[in-house]
């Protein structure tokens, strides 16, 4: 019954080393940089051109540190932890210098924070107000550069460059796509491009993730939202089987924007730019916001408190069939699968598919084939996958529909089951004719888990309200099962998950505590 | 001989014995002067010999930075499974240095067998000569020197029949000041932009294609084979002042002169004669008013300071400047210190390859503030502003590049104030030249 | 003095066929990388095409098997490569700082007025002629220097310009 957590693999234990970090005692491994040791103390040393998912380009000077017995200040990126190592980062000294650096950085910058969609988020304006200069001593006119567009969803306001290179760096070893360079030297240096080869790469969004500036901004979010607006969800992007984590951004109940959320066994700190950019569904005005019961030839809108006994007396002693969608949690998936286990029955799901596009600097990050989050959670639960979504559906059940695509189901087909129940975010347009109608959350606006393709259970958090009387769907369901006397109902996505680790193998011991953020992979390790 | 004017009395004419002999530039005329004795001798010495020799004669590196060769070339491991490159560093691009200009031009034999020493006694096959791409008649010179010397059999897998290989290939720059820097060589090579690159790893583990590698100035490499030949003694003998600093030197003088050109002395030589035995002066009816002795990236001197120095490593720093690459530059009192030090920190603000934040926004806002005070529209506080910038530019940088361009702003603000105040209290100064943007 | 050839406006010609590719192909054996044959790569384009155009650069990227992006930042990195077509005869003078005090100033003065130049780097309109200023071209004891095509003439004065410029056309 052992969880597989992390992989436990024999992992040679790295030398350790220890060192002072402003008088904190710290001891990390052996060829770590200052800077990284620096965060271990819980000390972030303020820096530009360092990150984590890059090769180290020392060329901002921002990271200096004062290093005993060192003759010159260290750049703390570049500079690797030492044993007895005693290193200052607030001397005198260490705050000059970097403060000498921010007066370089801002001489030519425009300052157009105002007007910026950085302004908010941006390290140029963090590390100013920590250490810089109150003001430019620069008298002579600044420089100026047109603003370019680089293509994809890529704008590159050349005058907020601060010439850090993650973006070339990124595009060059991680994208594996040469598209950006440094073009000329000196101060006449930027970015650029060659004429006709774009930012096309399905994963050259990430550099306005990287640019620590406003130097690349996303067309798609431009001017969209100041950043201090916007309430950020973390979350699990449902395009792929992939699972990268992200962040869901919204303004007023509006999602504005997806965000890459770091994690090393998964995404690192990428998204792809097909995940990123598609996400206007998510705010789609169209929704089904009340419980719909058919009354004759029409839908008449009911109190939750009808309509679930009214689904409940549908089922009663039927058959079911359920066609799932394979981006439903985990919970509800489990929670219907309780439905079919119940009434007797079967459940399956189709999932699209489009063209692989790999991350090639990162091991095992694609965007995969399957184009959904949680096929695998589906078939641990017992959803078989399927061509087509009624393939198992018998004369005389009675018909799931839990919100999946509908858009290829013939009438013929329908006119199989006796009854037909709709748990949904919308009411297509062929489903019509649908007994009870139950409106749901969409993913964003509940709580829950995915398990992606190499089984690893991720959870994602509720980012906006969801329209009118729609409920998260684990809910629904599960006050469903509690009206048929089938189970308890539910007032917690993380119950719902502990009922199902208690009852599926798979999620044997996991809870919402231990999967934390960053999730676990279920027994068995991958599928 | 000599060139463009002949030996001095008071030279060491070693390295710049046959400038101006056209015969010794080809492979017969140099075998006739003694070419090719010092490699004949090396190969029958082995590497670790080699290394001593040239540890016990003293012999510095040329290029600027006066790192000892032997212990240098110490650093590189042999038998460490890896291949191993010498680059020779023939980018001379420091203004006022055009010694190796001349050294390739006439000797560029010397700089072959000097390469083929240097490569054997460091455990490489290969060595790059990076020569920059505006040197293109030393360019056609070595290369012809190579080629006639793989037909001769004295390079090429079976080097002067010794069964060792060494290759030299030629590397044309194309136009950056940094490339002179030996770790942006390295990228250049490669074929990347000239950016320098973070040390450590230091070339000896990781240099040029990730190897170990060696680099070496020009003048440095054909000093090596006389040492060869010679012996250590006698080039440590080659001293007149500071047993630190042995050899003989070529000195590049340019600027306001009599007589501009290279000048081969004896380390420890008195500046004060050589200014004004060996280069003839000032220009008639002129004075001198100041010197920058070691290429442009070094303090400016007084004539007090440059009169009373002794022509050696530690000499120069005594009287408050560097020898650098050795390339003299001469000013007289017919130029405005204030408008030459615009200009040289335009030429560091042109040349910055834009890595570091303080190069390459301290060079330019350094040149914009030295330009206005130059065309009279400086203010009183512009000076601390060039300070206080050029202490940021020092020191924090991944190569030297920033702080070059800091030294002649400083070293001239302190020696030469009265010329800023003069323009800063006269807004009217409009500059002689106007036509030159 | 030598002259390159001059193609602004015909359709480009790929430059690495024939000798030139034997010639490129030659070199890589010399270094452990292809991308290490940028250089003289580049070099080669700028001798039979005058400067190093976008389809230049596209054809080393594909030789070197290299993006295009990537050989423009080196191009854009080094001076000598042109960026853009110039005159007949290139004049490169160096103005740097030990030229400057021997009267260079003056010698891109009457340099630009015996050519026709408008300015700096404007091709003259018969075409002959590009004057730019260069930093340091290494030959400051023979100032002022003038890089004319590939070969420096030494010690040019502003009362030698008009012989030198008349010697071109």
């Amino acid at each position: 019954m052992a969880t597989t957590a992390e992989p436990t693999t024999a992992i040679a234990q790295p030398k350790m080393v220890n060192l002072t970090i402003e008088g904190r005692p710290v001891s990390v491994p052996e060829g770590m940089s200052i800077l990284e040791a620096g965060k271990r103390a819980g000390i972030l040393i303020p820096h530009y051109c360092y990150h984590p998912g890059l090769s180290i380009a020392g060329n901002c000077r921002m990271c200096l540190v004062e290093v005993e017995k060192a003759p010159k200040l260290a750049p703390s990126c570049a500079t690797a932890v030492a044993e007895g190592q005693v290193v200052h980062i607030y001397t005198e000294k260490a705050l000059e210098a970097r403060k000498g650096v921010l007066e370089m950085l801002l001489i030519n910058h425009p300052l157009d924070c105002p007007i910026c969609d950085k302004s908010g988020e941006c390290e140029l304006q963090d590390f100013t107000y920590q250490e810089g200069p109150a003001e430019s001593r620069l008298r002579d006119p600044k420089r100026f550069n047109p603003i370019e567009d680089f293509g994809g969803d890529v704008l590159y306001t050349t005058n907020r460059c601060i010439l850090c290179t993650r973006c070339v760096r990124f595009m060059d070893e991680i994208a594996q796509d040469t598209v950006l360079n440094v073009t000329e030297r000196g101060d006449r240096a930027l970015i650029g491009k060659f004429e006709g080869k774009d930012m096309t790469h399905a994963w050259a969004g990430n550099v306005i993730d990287l640019c620590p500036v406003g130097a690349l901004l996303s067309k798609d979010s431009l001017n969209k939202a100041r950043s201090w607006e916007l309430d950020h969800a973390p979350s699990v992007c449902p395009g792929c089987s992939q699972g990268c984590n992200m962040s869901i951004d919204t303004r007023d109940n509006v999602v504005v924007r997806l965000r890459p959320r770091p994690n090393e066994s998964v995404n690192k700190y990428f998204m792809c730019d097909v995940g990123r950019l598609d996400y206007r569904w998510i705010n789609r005005q169209d929704r089904v916001e009340v419980p719909l019961l058919r009354r004759g030839e029409a839908h008449v809108a009911a109190d939750w408190d009808i309509a679930i006994p009214a689904t409940a007396a549908l089922l009663d002693g039927k058959r079911v069939f359920v066609a799932a969608s394979p981006n439903l949690s985990n919970e509800t998936l489990y929670l219907l699968s309780r439905l079919m286990r119940a009434n007797g029955g079967s459940g399956a799901f189709t999932v699209a598919t489009g063209s692989e596009a790999p991350l090639p600097g990162v091991e095992d990050l694609a965007l995969r084939a399957e184009r959904a989050a949680n096929g695998n959670g589906a078939e641990l639960v017992g959803f078989k996958r399927a061509a087509s979504p009624l393939d198992g559906l018998a004369a005389g059940d009675v018909l799931v529909i839990a919100d999946a695509d509908s858009t290829n189901i013939s009438a013929d087909k329908l006119a199989l089951a006796s009854a037909i129940i709709v748990i949904g975010t919308t009411l297509p347009e062929n489903l019509r004719m649908a007994s009870v109608v139950l409106p749901i959350a969409n993913y964003a606006e509940e709580d829950g888990t995915f398990t992606n393709l190499r089984g690893r259970v991720q959870r994602f958090s509720q980012a906006k309200a969801a329209p009118g009387m729609a409920r998260p769907s684990w809910w629904v369901v599960g006050d469903v099962l509690a009206a048929l006397g089938k189970g308890d109902a539910y007032y917690l996505a993380s119950e719902v998950f502990s009922a199902m680790a208690s009852d599926v193998t798979a999620f044997a011991g996991m809870s919402y505590d231990t999967l934390g953020m960053r999730g676990l992979v279920v027994s068995g390790g991958a599928l | 001989m000599g060139y463009p004017h002949p030996s001095h009395a008071g030279e060491t004419p070693v390295l710049s014995q046959y400038f101006g002999d056209r015969e010794a530039i080809t492979l017969d005329g140099w075998r006739k002067r003694g070419g090719y004795n010092g490699l004949q001798k090396a190969l029958s010495m082995s590497p670790s010999e080699i290394v001593d020799v040239v540890k016990a004669s003293g012999l510095r590196g040329r290029g600027g930075a006066g790192f000892p060769t032997g212990i240098k070339w110490s650093f590189m491991k042999p038998g460490d499974g890896k291949p191993h490159y010498l680059c020779c560093n023939a980018d001379e691009s420091e203004p006022g240095t055009f010694k190796d200009r001349e050294i390739m031009r006439w000797t560029p034999h010397a700089l072959v067998e000097g390469c083929a020493i240097g490569a054997y006694a460091i455990g490489a096959e290969t060595a790059y000569i990076y020569i920059r791409g505006e040197f293109t008649e030393p360019l056609a010179r070595m290369r012809a020197a190579v080629r006639e010397a793989y037909d001769a059999g004295i390079l090429g897998k079976n080097a002067m029949g010794t069964g060792k290989r060494i290759d030299i290939v030629i590397h044309k720059g194309a136009g950056a000041y940094i490339c002179g820097e030996e770790t942006a060589m390295m990228n250049s090579i490669e074929g990347r932009r000239g950016n320098p690159r973070i040390k450590p790893p230091f070339p000896a583990v990781s240099g040029v294609f990730a190897q170990p590698t060696t680099i070496n100035n020009v003048e440095t490499l054909v000093a090596v084979p006389h040492i060869i030949v010679r012996g250590a003694e006698w080039y440590k003998g080659l001293s007149l002042s500071s047993p630190k600093s042995t050899g003989s030197k070529l000195f590049s003088v340019c600027g306001n002169i009599a007589k501009p050109g290279n000048y081969e002395v004896t380390l420890g030589f008195s500046f004060k004669d050589f200014l004004y035995d060996l280069c003839g002066g000032p220009l008639p009816g002129r004075k001198f008013k100041a010197i920058i002795p070691g290429g442009i990236s070094v303090p400016i001197q007084t004539m007090e300071e440059a009169e009373a120095t002794k022509m050696d490593y530690e000499g120069f720093v005594e009287q408050g400047s560097m020898l650098g690459s050795g390339g003299v530059i001469v000013f007289d009192d017919q130029q405005n210190m204030v408008k030459q030090i615009a200009r040289a920190a335009r030429f560091f603000a042109h040349e910055s390859c834009a890595q570091c934040t303080q190069c390459r926004e301290g060079t330019a806002w350094t040149t914009k503030i030295m330009e206005r005070i130059r065309d009279g529209e400086g203010t009183a506080e512009d000076l601390d502003t060039l300070f206080s910038i050029a202490d940021n530019m020092t020191g924090k940088t991944i190569c030297v590049l920033s702080d070059s361009c800091a030294v002649p702003v400083v070293s001239g603000i302190n020696k030469f104030r009265s010329e800023f105040e003069a323009l800063i209290k006269k807004p009217t100064f409009h500059p002689v030249t106007a036509a030159v943007a | 003095m030598t002259a390159v050839t001059h193609e602004h406006d015909a359709p480009y010609q790929p430059v690495f066929v024939g000798e030139r590719r034997k010639e490129l192909d030659a070199l890589f054996p010399l270094y452990p990388t292809k991308m290490a044959c940028i250089l003289p790569a580049l070099w080669m384009v700028q001798e039979d095409r005058g400067w190093v155009s976008d389809e230049g650069i596209a054809e080393v990227a594909l030789v070197l098997e290299l993006t295009p992006a990537y050989v423009k930042g080196v191009v854009t990195f080094y001076t000598m490569y042109n960026q853009h077509p110039v005159g007949k005869y290139l004049m490169q003078v160096c103005t740097t700082t030990p030229c400057n005090i021997c009267g260079a100033e003056d010698v891109v003065r009457a340099l630009l007025e015996r050519t026709g130049c408008s300015d700096l780097g404007v091709t003259s309109p018969d075409g002959l002629f590009t004057v730019i200023e260069v930093e340091c071209l290494g030959a400051c004891g023979f100032a002022t220097p003038v890089m004319i095509n590939e070969e420096v003439v030494e010690s040019v004065t502003a009362a030698r310009v008009p012989e030198i410029v008349a010697g071109l056309k």
